[in-house]
Formats: C-alpha cells, sequence, structure tokens
C-alpha cells in the first residue's frame, strides 16, 4: 500500500524511503564501529582466539600501563609544551594575519599550512638532516617538540585568524587606543579576550593532533623518546594481540574527552555567535 | 566634565594616501574650547579622515600641525591624546559588561575600582541607562549601545570629544530623540566636540558652526544660519537643504527666464542665474507674480506643502507654503520670489 498516493489519509508509520534511509545510515555506521567495538573487547578478554567467552579482564591494560608509562607521560608532556608554544606563536601570527592583509602575509599563511600538506616523513627527514649532528638536541624530546609544532601551528593560526577576521579587530582597537590603552593592554585586555572561542578552539586542536601525532614522530623518535602513537606501533608489531588492543583502549581514554571538548565548545561558540547576531 | 577641555588648532593639515590619492588638501582651522564643529559632506569628501587626524588615528603629510590648546600633538599616538571617540558601529567590547566598557578608560588609567564603579555609575545615570551595568552589550538595543559608547568616551574626561557618524545606524525616529539627547548633553559639559555626518539635519541641529566638506577641502565654515541662508558657493546651496535655480539672459539688471523674469539685486546685476530657497517664494494670483506656471504636483507635508511648478521648457521649481489651501495638479499659479532671498553664486 502506497501511502503516498492517497493525501487524504493519514500516514501510518514510516514510509519505505525512510526504512531504506535508516538501514543504510545503520549499516555504514556498523562498518565503522563494528572493528572499534571488537578492538576494544580484545584489548579486555583473556584471549581473544577463544574471544569473550574466556572472560573479561583488566590484565592487559595493566600490563600496558606498566610497560608503556613513560610514553604516555612523554606524550602528555610534549603536547602541553606543544600548546605552549602554538599559543605564544600561534595567537600573534593571527593578529599580523589579521590586521595586516597583504601579499606577504598571504604567502606566509600558505607556507604555514605546508607542513599539513607535505607528508610528515618528509618533514621529519628535513629535520634529522638539518640537525641531526647536534647530538643533544637530536636526542631529546624537545626534538619531537619541533616536529609537532610545526604540524600544529597552522591549526592553532587559522582557528584563532577565522575569529579574529570574523569581529571588527581594527576598530575594537581603535577604541581602547582612543581610551588610552597602549598596544600591551590592548592585546591582552581587548584581542585575545575576544579572540578566547579561537583560541579555546585552537588548543583543543593542538593538543589532539599533537598527542595522535604519528608521522613525523616515527621518524623523529628514538628507544628513550617513544609517544604513545609509536608505543602503539611497538606494541601491534612485537606484543600479543590483546596487549596491542588494550593500548588501543588507553588511547581513546586520553583522545575522546578532547574530542568532546572540541564538539561543546564548537557549539558555544555557534550559539553565543547566534546570540550576537539576534541581540 | 568640561575642566579638561580644550580648544583645537590644525595647521596646514594635509593626507595623502600611498597611492596618491589627495584625501584632504591643506588646511587650516581653529574649534575654540567647548565649541562644537560639524564636518559635513558627502561620503568621500574627507571628513573621517579630518576627524581621524584629529584623533591621532591618522597622521597629517609632513608639514601639518595638530595642537590641543597650547601643545603640539602631532606626533602623539592616540592613546596619549585623552580624546574621547564614538564610532560608527560603537566598537563596544563584546567580552565586557555595560558598566566594564564605561569603565575601561578609567581602568586603563589605573584608576581604583571603588572610584572605577563610582564613575560608571553615575554616567550610566546620565545616560539613562540604569539598572543595565550588568548587563553584556549584545543585549542592548541599538539606541542604547550608542548611549553606552557617548558615556565611554565621555568618562575619561577627554579634551576633546570625537563623533564619528554616531547615529548613521539608527533608524529615523530613534536618531531623531537621540540627537536631542546629544545636543543638550555637549551644552551641559561644555566638552569641545568634533562631529562628523552627512546628515544636513544633524549637522544644523548639533553644530555651533558647521563646516561644509567637499573633495578635500572646506567649502564654507560657518553657524547653521550662515550656513543655509549665506552659502558661498553653489555646492554648499546645493548640499543643504533644497535650492531652485534659474538661469536665463540678464539686460539692465532683469534676468528674464523661461516663464518671467526676476529683478537682480544691484550688486550682481549681471548674473545670468539666481537661486532661491522653497520657503522664500510666495504663490501668487496666475498674472500677479514675477513667473507664471502650472502645478505639476503638491505634497502635503503637515506644516507645509511642497508645491511642484513647471516654467515650461522643462524648468520646474520647488516652493514651500503653509497656506491652508489646496492645490490642483494643472492649475496655473504665479510666483513671486523677494530679491533679498535671491542668491548668485559662481558655481
Amino acid at each position: 500500500m502506497m501511502t503516498r498516493a492517497s493525501p487524504g489519509m493519514k500516514r501510518r508509520g514510516p514510509g519505505p524511503r525512510f526504512v531504506a534511509q535508516l538501514l543504510f545510515t545503520v549499516l555504514v555506521c556498523a562498518f565503522l564501529v563494528v572493528p572499534v567495538v571488537l578492538s576494544v573487547l580484545a584489548g579486555l578478554s583473556e584471549n581473544f582466539f577463544v574471544g569473550v567467552r574466556s572472560g573479561l579482564t583488566l590484565r592487559w591494560v595493566g600490563q600496558v600501563w606498566s610497560m608503556y608509562r613513560d610514553s604516555i607521560f612523554l606524550s602528555l608532556g610534549i603536547a602541553i609544551a606543544c600548546l605552549a608554544v602554538t599559543l605564544v606563536l600561534g595567537v600573534p601570527i593571527a593578529y599580523v594575519l589579521a590586521r595586516r592583509p597583504s601579499r606577504a602575509t598571504r604567502l606566509f599563511e600558505e607556507l604555514l599550512v605546508l607542513p599539513v600538506a607535505v607528508p610528515g616523513l618528509a618533514t621529519a627527514l628535513a629535520l634529522i638532516l638539518f640537525y641531526g649532528e647536534w647530538r643533544g638536541f637530536r636526542a631529546s624530546w624537545t626534538f619531537i617538540l619541533v616536529g609537532h609544532v610545526l604540524f600544529t601551528l597552522p591549526f592553532m593560526a587559522r582557528s584563532v585568524l577565522a575569529v579574529m577576521a570574523a569581529i571588527d579587530l581594527a576598530t575594537l582597537e581603535e577604541a581602547a587606543a582612543s581610551l588610552g590603552a597602549g598596544f600591551a593592554a590592548r592585546f591582552f585586555g581587548v584581542i585575545v579576550p575576544n579572540a578566547r572561542y579561537g583560541i579555546l578552539a585552537g588548543a583543543l586542536m593542538v593538543v589532539t593532533l599533537s598527542v595522535g601525532e604519528f608521522n613525523i614522530t616515527w621518524m623523529l623518535h628514538t628507544p628513550l623518546t617513544k609517544t604513545i602513537p609509536v608505543g602503539l606501533a611497538d606494541s601491534y608489531a612485537s606484543m600479543r594481540l590483546e596487549i596491542g588492543s588494550a593500548y588501543t583502549i588507553v588511547f581513546f581514554l586520553m583522545i575522546i574527552p578532547l574530542l568532546i571538548g572540541m564538539q561543546w565548545l564548537s557549539r558555544e561558540r555557534t550559539s553565543s555567535m547566534a546570540k550576537r547576531h539576534g541581540g | 566634565m568640561a575642566d579638561n577641555a580644550a580648544s583645537v588648532r590644525l595647521a596646514r593639515c594635509a593626507k595623502t594616501f600611498p597611492d596618491g590619492t589627495r584625501a584632504l588638501l591643506p588646511l587650516d582651522l581653529e574649534i575654540a574650547t567647548g565649541e562644537t564643529l560639524v564636518f559635513l559632506g558627502p561620503s568621500g569628501c574627507g571628513k573621517t579622515t579630518l576627524l581621524r587626524i584629529i584623533a591621532g588615528l591618522a597622521e597629517p603629510d609632513a608639514g601639518g600641525h595638530v595642537w590641543f590648546a597650547a601643545d603640539d600633538v602631532t606626533t602623539l599616538p592616540i592613546e596619549r591624546r585623552n580624546v574621547g571617540m564614538v564610532f560608527q558601529s560603537y566598537a563596544l567590547f563584546p567580552n565586557m559588561t555595560v558598566a566594564e566598557n564605561i569603565a575601561y578608560g578609567l581602568k586603563v588609567r589605573r584608576v581604583d575600582a571603588r572610584e572605577r564603579r563610582q564613575q560608571a555609575s553615575r554616567l550610566l545615570d546620565m545616560m539613562h541607562l540604569a539598572g543595565l551595568g550588568d548587563r553584556r552589550v549584545d543585549q542592548l538595543s541599538g539606541g542604547q549601545r550608542q548611549r553606552v559608547a557617548l558615556a565611554r568616551a565621555l568618562a575619561v574626561k577627554p579634551r576633546v570629544l570625537l563623533l564619528d557618524e554616531p547615529l548613521t545606524a539608527l533608524d529615523a525616529k530613534l536618531r531623531e530623540s537621540l540627537r536631542v539627547d546629544i545636543d543638550q548633553l555637549l551644552r551641559s559639559l561644555g566638552v569641545t566636540t568634533v562631529y562628523v555626518t552627512h546628515d544636513q539635519g544633524e549637522a544644523m541641529a548639533l553644530g555651533d558652526r558647521v563646516a561644509v566638506m567637499s573633495q578635500g577641502r572646506v567649502e564654507q565654515i560657518g553657524t547653521p544660519q550662515q550656513i543655509y541662508y549665506r552659502p558661498e558657493s553653489a555646492f554648499v546651496a546645493d548640499f543643504i537643504g533644497t535650492m531652485n535655480r534659474l538661469t536665463g539672459t540678464c539686460t539692465d539688471g532683469l534676468l528674464r527666464v523661461q516663464g518671467g523674469a526676476l529683478r537682480l539685486p544691484v550688486a550682481r546685476a549681471t548674473s545670468d542665474h539666481a537661486m532661491f530657497r522653497p520657503q522664500d517664494a510666495r504663490i501668487v494670483e496666475p498674472d500677479a507674480g514675477a513667473l507664471a506656471g502650472r502645478i505639476v504636483s503638491a505634497f502635503f507635508l503637515g506644516s507645509t506643502t511642497r508645491v511642484v511648478v513647471d516654467l515650461g521648457a522643462e524648468q520646474s521649481i520647488v516652493v514651500d507654503t503653509s497656506e491652508r489651501r489646496s492645490f490642483r495638479k494643472g492649475d496655473a499659479v504665479g510666483i513671486d520670489v523677494g530679491a533679498d532671498a535671491l542668491l548668485i553664486l559662481e558655481s
């Protein structure tokens, strides 16, 4: 019976098109989610080949923690340092790009994005060729930090720039200056607070990318400077499958709060912008 | 509040942009302490550039100087000139409350928090914004934002108050009521004010003096009455209010135009044109006037009726009359213009 063909009648339940769409969506989600669920289950089962029937355990997660604790702390440390550097560099860069649009600044913006476009391996190789001779630097975690900053800086700068471009920054600054504020007072009292959503979004992005970065880090790391993703590859390659899967769980636990934070922030920002335009 | 008010003097101030555009031709100008001077002109006439030079947001070309009272402030950036400025877009800080916006200049000057709060609440009262101090600026109406911007500029007790088209973003009715508010405020405070607008009504209502600008030059500067009744150039005459302009041939002090002839004032008895305001002409019986024509249209405006009269050969004039009679399209009428109302200006 075709519900659409009889407009006078009330529709009874969803039409066949809706059912088909729902089915398709569920299939696509399952295609993406099932492997993740399986991987998580593998990390929690006694024996993956027997399955969940073999019993659930936190043993593998515990082993990951004891073996890779240093990697977790190193990754967090690098992410925080990376955030600090990208804040100090990225916010002023965005400010200059927003305030002085010219051919030179546009070219600079393109250059800034280059490390995202170029394969991470190539960036890393260039860094090794150039700085590899400085043994102390090469062996320290700051070497990885440089790679992460190169990769994440455009995300910070662009996120801040997007917000700065949306407000009339020049006039706000002139207004602050007319009231007697010098550059520092204007920058920290008016510009930074009004770019806060861009800065926060950029910060979450930088931390997430830094924690998850593999390509560059894999080339730059030493046995003593292993980050979480490098350890992940390591465990997949050389440990039993349950430990590799447990590692995935640990990684999820770290990255998911960051992703949720980003979602929440983008919603906050949209609603506050809507309020501003509606008011 | 006027304790700080200073006179302003400009000497040879010009502005050439990097691409060679001459936004402002060399200009000398004085604004007395407590005076309100309005720069009036169409967009692109240089009035905003001039305001920015006085504010310290733009530098005059080499050789130009700006004085506040006896101080040469030419090289001082805006943050050290102690001005108050109201922007067309208000430029309120979205990250601060209304009270914080108003007190921002005091905070920058390191006035202590208690004093700041007192000042802010005093200004809120003065601007009829009492009770709105804790609001965010995006919760205010356009008129309220405008008053916050004005309060914020006045809070620092400026030497000169600068207003850049402050009413342009508002609707007509609000503009009129705020115009009255601003007028009372400026008179009671006695603060030296520079006001930029393209709206002649605002200029006439607010200015002690009005400077009419065109193409980077001040065409005329004077009281609103002088500007209106004694324009010194055709541009000023045309820009301010409505002006009728008749051209013809002149013999023996009599200007013959389409539809009749006008007796010219003795001093200018050889001109080939004459101008007059719509309210300086009178509608009389068809044969009794110096000019004769037919009514094309009549608009009743309440206090007056605006009558458009065709003199023939596509020459028409506008007459404002307060007579309480009705004018019908096609009626033949005569027009009289007093000799002292005729203006003769070279364009």
